[in-house]
């Protein structure tokens, strides 16, 4: 994804979270609401995140995605274009090496993912990456 | 459909809906799982005569879905290997005996992925699955299972894994001879509204993208396989009747004579590729 | 639910303090309570709803799932090992079924 998607994405997730703006489409709503409910209604920043995840999918079903946020306290994975945008939470504990994890994850369609971290001062970091899911040919 | 209007039909499925750049691996990549290296291209046998190098479908996939075979862990394919071994031991039916109770361990079945399916005492040709459910109702007096029911699935998915690494090697000369020509016949057969035959797509094409997809061969030495889009692993008939089907033609049964004869075909057409099972797909 | 297998692959510490990647995945359809069946009907939601990873008691990593998480979990992270011991890996299914697998560190 190229940066200015992603810039403005990330621009206005968090000044709607910020000025509790609700944006137009459904989903997205959904998106906002699911992430006011992660951060308590606080700001994001962006940044502070990895993200690895194919740019390209080869099926939506399975899609491997990894997050590392060096320091975090908790991660999440919201996947925008779901019907539900909660994907996972991953909590870490005290005995966490770092505060990394892969998983697999189902994509409905080409979207976002988009992940928060809370950092163990207890502010917010947040990152997207677009995944393009296509559709196979054959076979049932 | 005259030569040109196919083509065209071809040329509309092959180009004219990538919207987004394709999913494309290292089609150099080698396959190489636990210090193991799997034969993914070679020669192709003598009698193909349009294709001169043979192909693993791993080869065309991206280089995620490469990687998931290529560690057993991340492999769910495995988790039939394992629900299979324990199926072998297991005693059920009437005669009081397990599969273990006359094979002795697993591993004897090492070699017999490569050379299904192959004719049987009586003259008849038999996929792996006829071979088990066989032994399950006439020496077991056991209840037969599903061609793609779960322990089937297991089953086949862990036998074939016994000749994982080994070349296929499917006899298709002698009283084979008659099926494996009725397995090419099908094969170059034109199917359904699309009027497209296996070949239009897997002999004239591999290497481009239908849609999002890469075309692969076709080929079969990866099953049974884990495909993304099942969520599951599934039978060489599973995905032989989706691949006519997608053709919007009426398709054959799963474990039908046509279908059998097919894969005897399409199996020979992989002849010296490795057994990948269980291998992972889109 | 039954048949439900978990797999878990844990590198062996060789020292306290070493760093160890795990990895573990559990046979699961993950229903998501989205799907149909032949006849239409919603097929009921069924899914793994927590995973936890313990060491010696302590906490590792503590997963929240939710539908969107692929059928077979499958999760990868890394542990510190602070003495011998052991790992407990624990999978909460929505049924109330709960599947546990183990992994002992010795140095
Ligand atoms: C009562 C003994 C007996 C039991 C029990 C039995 N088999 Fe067999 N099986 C045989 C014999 C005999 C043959 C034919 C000779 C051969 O190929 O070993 C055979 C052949 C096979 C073959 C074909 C082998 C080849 O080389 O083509 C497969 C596959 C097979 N059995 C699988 C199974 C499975 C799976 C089970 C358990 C569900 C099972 N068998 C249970 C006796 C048995
Ligand atoms: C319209 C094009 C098309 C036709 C016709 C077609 N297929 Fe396919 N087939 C595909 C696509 C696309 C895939 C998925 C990508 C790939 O592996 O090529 C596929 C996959 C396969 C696979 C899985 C390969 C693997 O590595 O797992 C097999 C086997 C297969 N086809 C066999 C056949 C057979 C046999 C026929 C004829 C009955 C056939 N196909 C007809 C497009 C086609």
């Amino acid at each position: 994804m190229n940066l200015t998607r992603r810039q403005a994405l990330i621009t206005a997730l968090s000044a709607a979270a910020v000025a509790g703006i609700l944006p137009r489409s459904a989903s997205a709503q959904s998106l906002e609401d699911a992430m006011a409910a992660f951060t308590g209604g606080a700001e994001a920043s962006e940044g502070g995140i990895i993200i690895t995840a194919p740019e390209i999918a080869e099926n939506g079903n399975t899609v491997p995605v990894e997050v590392e946020a060096e320091g975090a306290a908790r991660i999440t994975i919201f996947a925008a274009g779901n019907p539900n945008p909660g994907v996972v939470t991953f909590a870490f504990g005290p005995l966490a090496a770092v505060s990394r994890a892969s998983t697999r994850i189902r994509l409905a369609e080409t979207q976002d993912v988009v992940v928060v971290a809370e950092m163990a001062d207890g502010s917010y970091q947040m990152a997207a990456q677009e995944v393009k899911v296509t559709i196979g040919g054959c076979g049932g | 459909m005259p030569g040109n209007a196919r083509r065209a039909t071809m040329a509309v499925l092959l180009a004219g809906t990538v919207m987004v750049a394709p999913a494309l691996g290292d089609e150099s990549a080698e396959l190489v799982i636990d210090g193991q290296v799997f034969v993914t291209r070679t020669e192709a046998p003598e009698h193909m005569e349009y294709v001169p190098e043979i192909i693993s479908g791993w080869v065309f996939r991206s280089d995620e879905t490469q990687a998931v075979q290529m560690d057993d862990f991340d492999n769910p394919g495995m988790l039939y290997v394992d629900e299979g071994l324990d199926l072998w031991t297991q005693v059920d039916g009437e005669a009081g005996e397990s599969c273990a109770s006359c094979h002795g361990d697993a591993e004897s079945m090492a070699g017999v992925r490569t050379q299904m399916p192959h004719v049987n005492e009586d003259g008849e040709l038999w996929a792996m699955e006829d071979y088990v459910n066989n032994c399950r109702t006439e020496r077991m007096e056991a209840e037969a299972w599903g061609w793609e029911s779960g322990p089937m699935l297991a089953m086949t998915t862990m036998i074939s894994y016994q000749s994982r690494g080994l070349p296929m090697n499917v006899q298709i000369d002698g009283e084979a001879q008659e099926y494996w020509e009725q397995g090419r016949d099908l094969y170059y057969t034109r199917f359904g509204q699309l009027n497209l035959s296996c070949a239009n797509c897997h002999e004239d094409n591999y290497g481009n993208m239908l849609r999002a997809d890469h075309l692969s061969q076709g080929q079969l030495n990866g099953f049974p396989v884990y495909r993304l889009k099942w969520a599951g692993v599934g039978s060489i008939h599973r995905r032989l009747r989706g691949c006519i089907t997608d053709t919007r033609a009426e398709t054959f049964g799963r474990g039908s004579d046509e279908l059998t004869a097919l894969e005897l075909y399409v199996s020979s057409r992989g002849n010296g590729l490795s057994v990948e099972a269980p291998s992972v797909r889109n | 639910m039954e048949g439900v297998r978990p797999r878990v692959r844990v590198d062996s510490a060789t020292e306290a303090g070493a760093v160890v990647e795990v990895k573990t995945l559990i046979s699961h359809p993950m229903e998501s309570g989205l799907r149909r069946d032949g006849d239409g009907n919603l097929i009921p939601r069924q899914i793994i709803n927590r995973f936890t990873a313990e060491y010696n008691g302590e906490m590792v990593i503590d997963v929240t799932l939710e539908p969107a998480i692929s059928t077979n979990p499958y999760f990868e992270f890394d542990a510190t090992v602070p003495e011998p011991g052991t790992f407990t890996f624990t999978w909460y299914d929505d049924d109330g079924d709960v599947y546990t697998s183990t992994n002992d560190q010795s140095f």
